[in-house]
């Protein structure tokens, strides 16, 4: 399949600390088109940032792949060495980061972080890099560029940051872009005005975005596929229809749940999934979820379920759904 | 900046006000005299030098005195190196200490920086631990020990190097090297600390995910900002190793400013004391000015107020 960007077979990665083994990815697997919006959702610590950082190779100590395919615009990542990655990073794959705040050196000019980039991975000379970087000022909807590219980070307001990030990211027209959590540290109406950008941005470009967030709000309006990260695994993936018109997982199930509704009654409480997350020094047997897992079986707590297929697109790991599956088929349940 | 400089010039001013004032009192509580000595001399003999030098007069006049004449550029003359004032001494004394103390400090800075990166870029390696292991020994191990392991191996038992004074560029490396020590350690602990925290900072993020380089994202991303801690310590040090070290001079015979500083004090030369005093106060305070602007210069955020 030639038209996949981005192709991830089984990929398991761990932390090697002190402490032990941290399984922070097991045998994820999705790929995307070129050009196509997806949405990594989750709680803290489910893998969503990791899985995104080891396609550039930024996993940084004590993190190792230690197994799987990851195919991402005709590299080949498993074994791709840290030069090779370096060329990559920018030029094929940019990421903008959670706080604007703190992602830009404070100690060099906006205008010297965009004119970096453009330089690394172009022959351009310093005067035509500049001339690229007050151009990409532009793109991104800052005003008086001319004037930004000489101001430092503390000078610009939050938004406008994460607009220079954007800018940085997008100075060499990379393929993907990672959008790991990029509204969590805006304001409401900052959030909406950058998310637009991105998607305009997208449109001019071609490109296509992981837009990694716990925002299911952000996620509804701008992906067309999702995957439902829970410890480490890919326990639901499917459109964004499939996802929130017919979710199969009870974790996704739960995370929609969670979801303040509007016709909600002033005293109502809001529903959380009850429970921590697990442990990834000592992984359960079974399914990770068995222990919050209100329809918990008895097999959930001894044996990972297998993926089940619901559609082309749409797939989930849940025993429950290989039971309905085995009952439809006219056999009996365990 | 201009009212910034004059602003810092006034402050300045007044707190070497203070420290001349504070050491002038202080110098006058410690018990003793600057003419006395094992072999008493006469009572009028005494009274004589005291009237010489003013020092019958009530002490607060003495303090007036004193005040009007440094404020008039005269620090007065030595009471115990006869015919010699303060500002003789100290003019002939310190590019002696200047030139010794600024070699160390430049050794501290070119040794110290770079070990400190190594240590933080190699961290947990051997490298590191190495690094580690030597700083602890530059800041637990005080000069006077350096010194003698230095001239006992290199001086008595090799004969590599000379063991006395400045006279060749040969005659630096012990002295320098027993100078330079404790600062090169401490930098270098003070760099590795400052680097491993910058180099968590989101930022350090951002300029690998552009596909710099490792090299080049420590020396332009994290380098400026980690050097600040290092900075603040280098201004003081700087002030105390160019007036000399009393160990290292005495140790290795170099007649520098260090070694009146201590003989100053024991010798109750009271016009020595607050010259060599008001001295140093005015190289700290004058350093400390220079440091506030290499701050703004390294880091925007800052606002010299």
């Amino acid at each position: 399949m030639s038209d996949l960007l981005l192709d991830i077979k089984n990929e398991r990665l761990s932390f090697f600390t002190p402490a032990g083994e941290v399984k922070a990815l097991n045998n994820v697997s999705f790929s995307m088109k070129q050009g196509e919006v997806l949405g990594i959702v989750g709680e803290s610590g489910s893998g969503k940032s990791v899985t995104a950082y080891s396609l550039m190779g930024l996993t940084a100590y004590p993190g190792k792949l230690i197994g799987g395919e990851l195919r991402f615009n005709g590299h080949e990542v498993e074994k791709m060495t840290e030069k090779e990655f370096r060329k990559m990073r920018g030029e094929e794959i940019s990421i903008i980061f959670q706080d604007p705040m703190t992602s830009l050196n404070p100690v060099y000019t906006i205008g010297n972080q965009i004119v970096e980039m453009v330089r690394l991975h172009t022959n351009k000379d310093k005067k035509e890099a500049y001339a690229r970087a007050k151009e990409l000022l532009e793109l991104v909807g800052i005003n008086e560029p001319e004037r930004r590219l000489k101001q430092y980070p503390h000078e610009l307001s939050g938004g406008m940051r994460q607009r220079v990030m954007i800018a940085i990211a997008l100075a060499c027209e990379p393929k993907l872009l990672i959008a790991d959590e990029p509204t969590t540290a805006l304001d409401v109406t900052i959030q909406a005005q950058i998310l637009e950008l991105m998607m305009e941005l997208r449109k001019k470009l071609g490109m296509s975005i992981i837009m990694i967030t716990h925002d299911l709000g952000v996620v509804a309006s701008m992906c067309e596929k999702i995957a439902v990260m829970y410890a480490g695994k890919i326990v639901e993936y499917g459109t964004t229809d499939e996802i929130f018109y017919n979710p199969k997982h009870e974790y996704t199930k739960g995370l929609i749940n969670s979801i303040p509704k509007l016709n909600q009654k002033e005293k109502e409480r809001l529903v959380p999934i009850e429970g921590s997350p697990v442990d990834l020094l000592n992984p359960p047997a079974g399914c990770p979820f068995a222990p919050r897992c209100k329809s918990c079986m008895k097999i959930c707590l001894r044996q990972m379920p297998p993926r089940t297929d619901l559609s082309d697109t749409h797939y989930t790991q849940c025993w429950l759904l290989q039971k309905a599956e085995f009952e439809g088929k006219g056999g009996k349940a365990e | 900046m201009v009212k910034y400089a004059i602003k810092r010039i006034a402050m300045g001013l007044l707190s070497l006000f203070i420290v001349a004032t504070l050491t002038f009192f202080l110098m006058q509580a410690v018990p003793g005299g600057p003419f006395m000595s094992e072999k008493a001399i006469s009572a009028q003999a005494m009274a004589a030098l005291e009237a010489k030098y003013g020092l019958d007069q009530p002490v607060l006049v003495q303090y007036k005195n004193y005040l009007v004449n440094a404020l008039h550029g005269d620090f007065g003359p030595s009471l115990k190196q006869r015919g010699r004032d303060v500002s003789d001494i100290i003019a002939t004394k310190f590019p002696v200490s200047a030139s010794l103390g600024g070699t160390a400090v430049v050794v501290a800075l070119v040794v110290g920086i770079p070990m400190g990166c190594l240590a933080a870029y190699h961290r947990g390696k051997w490298a590191d631990n190495l690094i580690i292991f030597f700083a602890t020994c530059g800041i637990a191990v005080p000069s006077f020990v350096t010194s003698s392991v230095l001239i006992y191996t290199f001086g008595s038992k090799l004969q590599l190097l000379p063991t006395i004074g400045l006279d060749s560029p040969a005659s630096y490396i012990m002295p320098v090297t027993a100078l330079a020590f404790y600062p090169t350690a401490y930098i270098a602990r003070l760099m590795r600390s400052s680097l491993l925290d910058v180099m968590g900072q989101d930022y350090m993020r951002t300029a690998r995910a552009k596909g710099v380089s490792g090299f080049k994202t420590l020396f332009k991303h994290a380098l400026r900002n980690a050097i600040l801690p290092v900075v603040t310590y280098v201004g003081p040090m700087l002030a105390g190793l160019l007036v000399g070290s009393f160990v290292v001079e005495k140790i290795f015979t170099i007649p520098g400013l260090g070694r009146e500083f201590v003989s100053a004090i024991t010798n109750r030369d009271y016009m020595m004391i607050m010259g060599t005093t008001i001295f140093l106060a005015a190289l700290v305070i004058a350093i400390n000015v220079v440091v506030d602007i290499l701050y703004k210069i390294i880091d925007p955020r800052i606002k010299l107020k």
